[in-house]
């Protein structure tokens, strides 16, 4: 879990001031747009795909006990060990366990959105066990120390003139690299040695299927073959959420979730991990962990059951304006933009994010572009309601709103007020603006307010004007 | 102006459409409420503006206070219940009232039915004009380039998109200039432009640069909520481009831009 300084507004403030963020953003977030927008007109039935998608993970979702009790049972018949985790602490804890046994001193790591959710990074560092990112964007943020900002590039808010300074510090060789190429083998031949030299290799998982009890997971480096193969452990850390019942139903959400995410038709590399390794195997662990966690998810289950369709594909995170301006680590939890918005109250309470769910314009975009229609603005909208009921807003809000409502409940003195009102705000313009509004200074600090009408439309149809 | 293509024919009674302002439109742009009166009775519309209406509750319910936005939606519904049809020159104020309405009484049966009733009759008034009268401006001119902002409710919750680009299409001398992110969100978001002011100003920023690099005389669009935001930052700014609801162009009302004062 990341430890966010400041609040949440503080931290947008910083972010919007920052220029290489706003280039890092705007190349990253760019690029996903057009070339998302380009996979889907190629797709005439995306649509319907969409649909079937979203049903492939409702249908799971209603069958949740079933499908992962098959999933346990066949991932135990094919030697894996399966460990079950109700919260972040217990993840952490079974992770740390399985290294122990293994003494390990390193374990090697590919990217997963779930450790960062349960706090893994910490969990190991506190347990005195090195941990090597393996992807090349979690590799860079590991350098600067800092935590993912975007779910599919969690390195969205550094530029590769960024990395070329991290690289040439941190690196053996101490190049300035300013060719992409070169800052990539560079990459590459640092982790090489921890790729073969690790005890333990811990991965995430995209898919759990139920029918094989295999394991999947979708990358485009190969980082994640490099790092769940050589150990003589792996650990998978998966959010029960991912179970799908078929290996069918698994490569259908692929390929949305990948057009989704990048545009491409596929990633590089599409791996079923399918228990340990058997005899005869040239490759393969010896001991092949699976930790489900839970974490929330049974309560999502009951509150908020459509968001446990999310994919993890980050389209709306790529095509929300606020995400697009703010970036990821102002949000303050393992998950930014919409999806993190709706998801940090569960993962981290209601009150201290209740920023998260109010910072949206409720455009609707992001719905539009999830590949599995999750309604987030509704869902948004919702946490609003439960943060008014739950007296999380401040008085000032509520009084304001009670008592504009109570005018407006009342036309006649709604419309006494307005009489009263307009006139005196009239007086503070010029020349047809207003710069400085009293009560809403958010408004004029960036932006003219038109002065207000002489007369209201209604008083004018009244009294018979046609203006 | 006038033109309806429903009134030739077998001669029918007009629809009965209650006109709903909207209270940003009332307080800020009356000129705005006239333009969509003289629109539905061009075609064909008998129109009344119910004089106890305020506001549809939507600043409450994206507030997260609910009994606020009931205690509104129920006047909204008692008033305009008995309609052909509610029309309101904002798609999100015809949303709040379509779509969320039914949301907002979803534990009471009995209102809620009500609310769906009136959802079911209640649009936005460009698309209104378009689909369901078949309406176009006839003799309006204007002798202008303009572009056009997809406001985000009115295009994701009504499908509002061809429609005001069909009828503006109809205005002699009109040119319209597409704009880069003319779906994107203008940062307006009813009250968190006010909340969340400097984010929304980023959001802004970047909408009015693509305004102005369309080079276009005019912005125009279906929401006066957005249309405030996007001229009051374009004014900031020093930009020159008038902004108008897309109806006051069609309803040959466009002589004073938002900001340019009646002399």
């Amino acid at each position: 879990m990341t430890t966010a300084l400041g609040t949440f507004k503080d931290r947008a403030r910083k972010a919007l001031g920052d220029k290489t963020l706003k280039t890092a953003l705007d190349r990253t977030t760019g690029n996903a747009r057009v070339k998302r927008a380009a996979a889907v007109a190629a797709w005439p039935d995306f649509d319907r795909a969409r649909a079937a998608a979203a049903a492939i993970k409702d249908h799971a979702l209603a069958h949740f006990p079933h499908y992962l009790e098959q999933f346990e049972r066949n991932a135990l018949a094919s030697g894996a060990k399966i460990h079950w985790a109700r919260d972040a602490k217990e993840a952490c804890a079974a992770v740390i366990d399985i290294c122990r046994q293994a003494k390990a001193k390193t374990a090697t790591r590919s990217k997963s959105m779930l450790g960062e959710e349960i706090g893994l990074p910490d969990a190991l560092a506190e347990a005195g066990i090195r941990r090597v990112e393996t992807d090349l964007a979690e590799h860079i943020i590991q350098l600067a120390g800092e935590t993912p900002s975007h779910i599919i590039w969690p390195a969205a808010h550094r530029t590769r003139e960024d990395v070329s300074k991290l690289f040439q510090q941190h690196h053996r060789d101490h190049l300035l690299l300013t060719e992409v190429e070169a800052m990539v083998a560079s990459a590459r031949h640092e982790l090489r040695d921890d790729f073969f030299g690790a005890e333990v290799g811990i991965s995430g998982a995209n898919f759990l299927v139920a029918e094989t009890g295999a394991i999947c997971t979708i990358t485009n480096e190969g980082n994640a073959e490099l790092t769940t193969t050589p150990p003589r452990v792996h650990i998978v850390t998966a959010g029960i959420e991912k179970i799908v019942a078929t290996t069918e139903h698994a490569l259908q959400l692929t390929r949305l979730l990948v057009r989704s995410a990048t545009g491409a038709d596929l990633t590089q590399y599409t791996t079923f991990h399918c228990g340990p390794k058997r005899a005869g195997d040239r490759d393969g662990p010896e001991e092949f962990h699976i930790v489900l966690v839970d974490h929330g998810r049974t309560q999502m289950l009951e509150e908020m059951p459509d968001m446990l369709r999310c994919v993890r594909c980050g389209a709306c995170l790529n095509h929300c304006v606020v995400y697009r301006k703010i970036g990821g680590h102002a949000y303050g939890g393992a998950y930014p933009g919409p999806m993190g918005a709706a998801l940090t109250p569960i993962f981290d309470g209601l009150e201290p994010s209740r920023d998260l769910p109010h910072a949206c314009t409720l455009n609707g975009m992001c719905k539009q572009v999830c590949p599995v229609d999750i309604p987030l603005p509704t869902l948004l909208r919702d946490w609003r309601a439960k943060s008014f009921r739950q007296g999380f807003e401040s008085p000032a809000l509520r009084r304001g709103l009670a008592l504009w409502a109570l005018v407006a409940s009342k036309p006649r003195l709604y419309r006494a007020a307005l009489a009263l009102a307009l006139p005196l705000l009239r007086r503070r313009g010029k020349d047809g603006w207003i710069a400085a509004l009293p009560f809403t200074p958010g408004w004029t600090q960036s932006r003219d307010f038109p002065t207000p009408a002489k007369k209201t439309f209604l008083a004018q149809i009244e009294s018979g004007e046609q203006a | 102006m006038e033109e309806n293509a429903n009134s030739g024919g077998a001669r029918q009674a007009p629809p009965k459409v209650g006109l709903f302002a909207t209270c940003l439109v009332d307080m800020l742009r009356p000129n705005i409420g006239f333009s969509a009166l003289e629109l539905l009775r061009a075609a064909g519309c008998d129109v009344e503006v119910p004089k106890a209406q305020t506001c549809c509750g939507q600043p409450a319910y994206n507030s997260g206070d609910d009994a606020s936005a009931k205690r509104l939606a129920r006047q909204v519904i008692e008033i305009f219940e008995d309609f052909d049809y509610l029309v309101a020159p904002s798609g999100s104020c015809a949303a709040m009232i379509r779509v969320h309405y039914p949301e907002l009484f979803h534990a009471d049966p009995a209102m809620r039915e009500r609310a769906e009733r009136l959802g079911a009759k209640t649009f936005e008034l460009l698309s209104f004009l378009a689909d369901v009268r078949g309406f176009r401006p006839r003799g309006v001119s204007c002798k202008a380039s303009a572009t056009y902002h997809d406001t985000c409710s009115g295009l994701r919750e009504l499908g509002v998109k061809a429609q005001p680009r069909a009828l503006l299409a109809a205005i002699e001398g009109l040119e319209m200039r597409p704009m880069e992110g003319e779906e994107t969100c203008c940062g307006f978001g009813g009250t968190f432009c006010v909340k969340y002011s400097e984010i929304s100003d980023a959001i802004v920023t970047e909408k009015a640069e693509n305004i102005v690099a369309t080079g276009a005389d005019l912005l125009l669009g279906g929401d006066l909520g957005c249309l405030l935001n996007m001229a009051g930052k374009l004014r900031r700014a020093g930009a020159s481009t008038r902004v108008f609801h897309a109806a006051e162009l069609l309803a040959g009302r466009a002589l004073h831009a938002i900001g340019e004062e009646k002399p």
